[in-house]
């Protein structure tokens, strides 16, 4: 009988937690692998006092590929398109970091044009995965129609990035030395067309949740971190910048063309999930702004330095850093001089924020939690990699 | 109007007659039992295919459009309905039995069970009780036993959260509901939804007096409902599916069409206690008489009470539209804030439960009672205007059994 059929590591209680951990006040709940709220394959085991949460301890490893290993018997072309699949919300900025490692390593010079070109589609990308992070932030507070608006103004980023690389998802589209292919005809007039819709109906998301009191009820005051805190465990990105530290690779440590381009670091003070929604609101504002200077300052040229067709890097190490939506996306690539890189490691935002989340949600509602993961914006590809 | 309809109203009042088996009160019973089923089951359908052309609309979306074309793709409720009913009915190894089979009828029994106090028209009523408005919040109190032991049963501790959750917040919420409606029945003078109905079509200015009770009873409603913002018990992002996490087939299906049922009741009830219920506040038997030409002076005694047997068919149809009409639209209301809400969190939710719904309610409670002493102490007499009418209207269902 199907009824009768039994997995028996499926019988055994589910406890990651050790024994001394468990007394008779409180319960231990697994949420995830397969839970609706946890973006992916993420599991939570919470010690909860009723409904308030004692511990939490995440238990990662579900989406584990060995990316990093499988680099190794890959050339370093081939290793591209792994990056993609890391934070497949940021797959740009993702293949970005990657290249810049390996650029470093062939001290090649990248021509002006795609410089810019990296600098604006990487804005894009930041817009594009921000609007999902709201999409995705907002059905974990229960506000479903919010779920489809930054959905609908996404779709429009996909297809400026299907019209100049082709994908709408894995990109492949940044390159050593460049980037995969120059803007097609029309294109800057279409990215002109999406930023002016975009802006109207970023206020419109304001408009929708920003003074709505169960929304603020919600974020103010919840999965609060001090921003010497926020140091202390490593957080980068939106979530650093939440608890009012002012640290942005984009402007400490400009690549590309960041340098030329005039923008402000988004910064909020409170450190709760409201700042780091309001973060990310107002990041996406100077991304628009970015990507219009970008194309505004285009120079004429080439979109990729001449190189020769198989990549062999002199023996060396290098790490590059790039600001992912997430937060900081590293690279250490270690070349011996072969086709193939000798190792390659990744040093991923959401892998490192993720770790601050006991911090966050001790002492909070099992509601919280689901708020707090929401707002720091964790993306499984990455942390399992 | 036309001759066919002076000769429709005795054909169905005997045929009526004949169905209940010469009006044998266990037959009528039963029989206004299997039509107000009939009606329930009929509202939730179109009441989930609103919910998602309402949610497709807000979400610019197009919303269902695969079954019942015809019909405005009305179909697609019955499809996922006949879809349930031949799913596997699982139970969790582990989960009590017993409880876990009887919950979901829990829960869907007082649903139906409170559509018999609803005033469809003037006097058509399913059980006109006397105590109506004291049965429904009797009735209302027992799906949180169905929930709580959905929750336990399921040996889930998803469920068991989500059932926690549900007790909490239905019964804080039971309160307050309880005192938006006590408003209404001292401002009235009777339990009587019918009676409550015919009170504010005599006056009509009675509704902007239990406003503030309206928006009290509203807000309350939702959380009773478990409708975003306080869908806390089955909060899916939070829970998975809350209490009922491990429910699937016809037993899922119940606990869904007691949710809608109980959303459906809510916006009905709001309008019969708030919103002149089946009337149209004067508008109808305007048009009755000036453009359909009807006698509508026969209608009424002396002092404004209806006399059921003088109004043709058509008039009290059009009035069951109206209500059904009416219903719909606060329903509407109800998505509508649904669709915008984020959720709150349990504690918030019982601390604006109790700190905050409950005083503005007891205050608003105290509020219409003065007014209501104050009305009864004028020259006209609250009494006779709303008290004894009630009372007339009461024996006039009373010693006439076949006028529903």
């Amino acid at each position: 009988m199907l009824r009768d059929f039994r997995i028996p590591e499926f019988d055994a209680p589910p406890v990651e937690l050790p024994a001394s951990e468990v007394d008779h006040d409180t319960t231990i709940v697994s949420m995830g692998p397969q839970h609706p709220s946890t973006h992916g394959v993420l599991r939570l085991m919470l010690k909860l006092d009723g409904e308030t949460v004692v511990k939490l301890v995440p238990v990662i490893g579900y989406l584990h590929r060995g990316t990093e290993k499988l680099a190794e018997s890959r050339t370093y072309t081939m290793v591209i398109p792994y990056t993609d699949r890391l934070d497949y919300l940021g797959s740009m900025c993702m293949n970005l970091g990657y290249v810049r490692a390996v650029e470093k390593l062939l001290g090649v010079e990248v021509p002006e044009r795609a410089r810019y070109l990296r600098t604006a589609i990487a804005e894009l990308q930041r817009l594009a995965s921000h609007l999902l992070w709201l999409a995705s932030f907002s059905l974990d507070l229960g506000a479903a129609t919010m779920f489809i608006y930054p959905f609908r103004e996404r779709e429009d980023v996909l297809d400026l990035f299907e019209a100049i690389c082709g994908a709408r998802l894995t990109y492949n589209y940044i390159r050593f030395g460049g980037v995969l292919a120059d803007m097609p005809e029309g294109w800057p007039q279409r990215v002109e067309k999406y930023l002016k819709l975009q802006e109207q109906r970023l206020v419109e998301y304001e408009n929708v949740l920003t003074g709505n009191p169960v929304f603020v009820a919600r974020n103010k005051g919840v999965g609060r971190i001090s921003g010497e805190d926020a140091v202390n465990y490593g957080l980068s990105g939106p979530s650093l910048r939440g608890s009012g530290v002012d640290f942005d690779l984009r402007k400490h440590d400009p690549c590309d063309a960041y340098g030329d381009i005039d923008f402000k670091v988004c910064t909020a003070s409170e450190g709760d999930c409201f700042a780091r929604y309001r973060v990310r609101m107002d990041e996406m504002r100077e991304s628009i702004g970015i990507v219009r200077q970008c194309l505004a300052k285009m120079p004429e040229g080439d979109v990729l330095a001449k190189l020769p067709r198989a990549i062999k890097p002199p023996a060396g190490e290098a790490y590059a850093r790039v600001e992912a939506p997430r937060g900081i996306f590293g690279a250490f690539v270690v070349s011996d001089g072969t086709n193939q890189p000798l190792r390659v490691r990744f040093r991923s935002p959401s892998f490192v924020n993720l770790s601050a989340l006991n911090q966050m949600c001790a002492g909070g509602k099992l509601a919280d939690v689901v708020a707090v993961l929401g707002s720091i914006d964790i993306v499984l590809g990455e942390i399992d990699r | 109007m036309g001759a066919w309809l002076t000769q429709l109203d005795p054909k169905l009042q005997e045929l009526w007659f004949n169905i209940t088996l010469h009006n044998n009160p266990v037959m009528r019973s039963f029989m206004v039992a299997v039509l107000s089923l009939v009606f329930m089951l009929v509202v939730v359908l179109v009441a989930i295919w609103m919910e998602r052309k309402v949610a497709a609309d807000i979400q610019s979306r197009i919303g269902v459009y695969r079954t019942g074309g015809v019909l405005c793709f009305l179909l697609q409720s019955l499809a996922d309905g006949v879809k349930l009913l031949l799913k596997e009915d699982l139970r969790p190894r582990g989960a009590d039995k017993w409880p876990f089979y009887v919950a979901p009828y829990l829960v869907f029994l007082p649903a139906f069970l409170a559509y018999l106090i609803l005033p469809f028209s003037a006097t058509w009523v399913p059980e006109n009780l006397k105590v109506g408005i004291l049965y429904y919040c009797a009735v209302s109190a027992i799906p949180v036993l169905g929930i709580a032991m959905a929750g336990w049963s399921s040996n889930n501790k998803w469920s068991l959260l989500g059932g926690l959750r549900a007790s909490a917040q239905l019964i804080s919420y039971e309160v307050p509901l309880a005192m938006a409606i006590i408003a209404v029945v001292a401002l009235h003078g009777t339990l009587q939804t019918g009676a409550i109905v015919q009170s504010q079509w005599q006056h009509w200015w009675l509704g902007l007096i239990t406003l503030p009770s309206f928006l009290i009873f509203l807000t309350a409603g939702l959380a009773e409902v478990s409708r975003t913002p306080f869908d806390l018990p089955e909060a899916e992002s939070e829970l998975v599916a809350g209490f009922n996490t491990e429910y699937s087939g016809m037993r899922f299906a119940s606990f869904f069409l007691a949710e809608f049922s109980a959303s459906f009741f809510i916006s009905a009830l709001a309008v019969t206690l708030f919103l002149g219920g089946w009337s149209l506040w004067g508008i109808d038997t305007w048009f009755a008489q000036h453009v359909f030409g009807w006698n509508t002076a026969s209608w009424f005694t002396a002092d404004g009470q209806l006399i059921a047997a003088n109004i043709p068919l058509l008039m009290k149809a059009f009035w069951f539209v109206v209500f059904v009409v009416k219903s719909f639209v606060v329903l509407w209301v109800l998505m509508w804030i649904k669709w915008t809400m984020p959720r709150l969190r349990i504690d918030q939710v019982l601390n604006f439960g109790w700190k905050v719904l409950l005083p503005v309610g007891l205050l608003n409670l105290l509020a219409v009672s003065v007014v209501a002493a104050l009305l009864m102490g004028r020259g006209h007499s609250q009494s006779q205007q709303i008290s004894l009418p009630a009372a007339a209207i009461y024996q006039q269902y009373d010693n006439n059994p076949t006028l529903e």
